[in-house]
């Protein structure tokens, strides 16, 4: 039997990231498929309301109000207190637990997997259900893809942004708080004081979680070329992303990089402007839906992977876009 | 006070070279590729040469390999760190990701230090979940997705700016902690030839897995918590439409495409 849990993870301003509504869509159809159920599990100073935006995708939701989640790293704060109450459910214990494959997920996972001894299947693209989950990965920059299952009765499952539509339910399911039994204990692991939280100007849609990503490299040329890039992005109405290259001449911040060293995002749409396609850009973006790259170069690696290759100095072909869509629009 | 710092490296195979395969035993095949340190593991040492440049001390790379693992970590010697702990033992062939983080948080155990530092994920598991579990189990404070590291040794603490989704938070923890590090720490320096000369005589210790306390039959394959049950080639893509000619023709197409795919 299929029974889930999901970790509700909570954006600076205590609502519900988005991704988890993706993750528990994912778990709502594993336990329909698996005969079994689907819980979500919100910690947080005031779980309130991450709790009841989870409750719109999943039949019940357990909160625990942990105030220590406020002003420290929320990832080991929430880890321990989901662990605990693991350890107590009886026969209610899940058999796994999902939770995103963001910065905050993968910090969870890892301290529940060192609590619980569960191990941890990463990154999924997709997951079915038979006699336990099954779990696809993308390894090896893409070249290959993985089928992986627990050997036993429990385990961890951290699930790639993008990868399902959140679908919520005709009608929201319950919100209850965790037994006290199972939050009383003082938290054992050191807790990290977050001192100070900043925005940066340019990102305000997490590029992992964008449906549409406008893209450039060094061809861009510098800060005044991604003016171009930002506003193709704006009218598409997506994210800006960017090559390592780019990142390192300091044109645009490290939250956009995509590739190897950067974030892996899957959006419907990838408009690469002047990116070779080189291996290490590729393996951050070569499940997205639809690429289209404006490059000088016919040979670039890019020609091999991308739908559409228009040949061409990417601000002309920029700029004619814009005007493109702008016409459309208006 | 000078600095104690033990980054945590891996070997992995190189990305460039674009040869990774599993063998026929379901795992990484390890002998297919050349291996090269973590991408993201080279930040972290550069952070740490930086560090104590500034600072003083010394730095201790470790890493849980194959045997062959030691010619990997003389790059992170010639790059200038001081030592290598090589954490190697037959049963360790197919680990998983509790078993690693058992292992090294084990090995880790038997070191000084004041900073652990480790790259915020490995370029062939992708997983980045290994260092939050080691520090859970040694119940270091965790700092996580660094893009900044200041120590306050006066005071005994860290400060780490943390990447978030849409800026970057600022941290604080006593030392020792564990920083989880990103590309934004700084370019990896290249070993100088001096470096290069001066890593070869430089001291690296192995740990066998009693060297460690740990029992044969506790980690490895035998125990491993996830299996492998498939591999498959990825879909191909359809062929690339290529279009030359004039900057409007390519954008009257561009748009085409995507209104016929509902992206517009």
């Amino acid at each position: 039997m299929a029974n889930l849990w999901v970790v509700g993870e909570i954006n600076p301003d205590g609502s519900l990231a988005r991704l988890s509504t993706e993750v528990a869509t994912m778990a709502r159809g594993l336990a329909e498929a698996g005969g079994g159920s689907a819980t979500g599990i919100v910690v947080a100073a005031d779980p309130a309301p991450a709790a009841k935006e989870l409750a719109t995708y999943l039949p019940r939701v357990i909160t625990i109000t942990e105030p220590a989640a406020a002003e420290h790293t929320w990832a080991t704060v929430a880890a321990e207190r989901i662990a605990a109450l693991v350890s107590g459910a009886g026969k209610d214990v899940p058999g796994q637990i999902l939770i995103g494959a963001g910065p905050d997920g993968r910090d969870a996972a890892g301290v529940l997997s060192a609590l619980l001894g569960w191990g941890v299947l990463v990154n999924a693209t997709s997951v079915a259900w038979k006699d336990g989950p099954v779990v696809d990965m993308s390894v090896f920059g893409g070249k290959l893809l993985t089928s992986s299952g627990f050997t036993g009765e429990h385990g961890i499952v951290t699930i790639r942004p993008n990868v399902v539509s959140a679908e919520p339910l005709s009608k929201p399911g319950s919100i209850e708080a965790a037994p006290a039994s199972a939050t009383s204990d003082p938290l054992k692991l050191p807790q990290v004081a977050v001192l100070e939280r900043v925005a940066e100007a340019g990102a305000a849609v997490p590029i992992e979680e964008a449906r549409v990503i406008v893209a450039g490299g060094r061809g861009v040329g510098g800060k005044e070329g991604f003016e171009l890039v930002e506003e193709l992005a704006t009218e598409l109405g997506g994210a800006v992303g960017a090559t390592r290259a780019a990142v390192d001449s300091g044109w645009i911040p490290y939250a956009q990089q995509i590739g190897q060293t950067g974030k892996i995002v899957k959006p419907k749409l990838y408009l690469a402007l002047g990116i070779s396609g080189a291996i290490q850009h590729k393996v951050g973006m070569q499940t997205a839906e639809t690429i289209i790259a404006v490059n000088r170069d016919p040979d670039a690696p890019i020609a091999d992977f991308a739908d559409l290759l228009v040949v061409g100095d990417l601000f002309d072909v920029g700029r004619a876009l814009l005007a493109e869509l702008r016409a459309r629009g208006g | 006070m000078a600095l104690q710092i033990v980054v945590l490296t891996k070997p992995v195979p190189d990305p460039a070279a674009a040869a990774e395969r599993i063998g026929p035993d379901g795992r990484l095949d390890r002998a297919a590729s050349p291996a090269v340190v973590n991408g993201n593991d080279e930040y972290a040492l550069e952070a740490a040469l930086k560090l104590v440049e500034a600072h003083g001390g010394e730095i201790t790379v470790l890493s849980m390999a194959a045997a062959a693992g030691p010619e990997t970590m003389r790059k992170a010697l010639a790059m200038g760190a001081h030592r290598g702990v090589h954490v190697t033992d037959p049963a360790l062939a197919g680990s998983d990701i509790v078993t690693t983080a058992r292992v090294l948080a084990a090995a880790l155990k038997e070191l000084t230090f004041d900073l652990a530092l480790a790259g915020v994920d490995t370029s062939d598991g992708l997983g980045g979940v290994v260092p939050a579990a080691i520090a859970a189990h040694l119940g270091l404070p965790f700092l996580s997705a660094a893009a900044k590291i200041e120590p306050d040794e006066k005071a005994g603490g860290v400060r780490v700016r943390r990447l978030s989704g849409t800026g970057y938070d600022l941290l604080e923890a006593p030392m020792p902690a564990l920083v989880a590090c990103t590309q934004v720490l700084g370019e990896p320096r290249y070993p100088s030839l001096k470096g290069i000369m001066a890593a070869r005589s430089k001291e690296i210790a192995t740990r066998s897995l009693s060297d460690l306390g740990l029992a044969d039959g506790s980690v490895g394959g035998a125990v491993a918590t996830t299996k492998l049950l498939d591999t498959s080639k990825p879909p191909a893509r359809a062929a690339t439409e290529v279009i030359r000619g004039s900057a409007e023709d390519g954008a009257k197409r561009i748009v085409e495409l995507l209104a016929k795919r509902r992206l517009v």
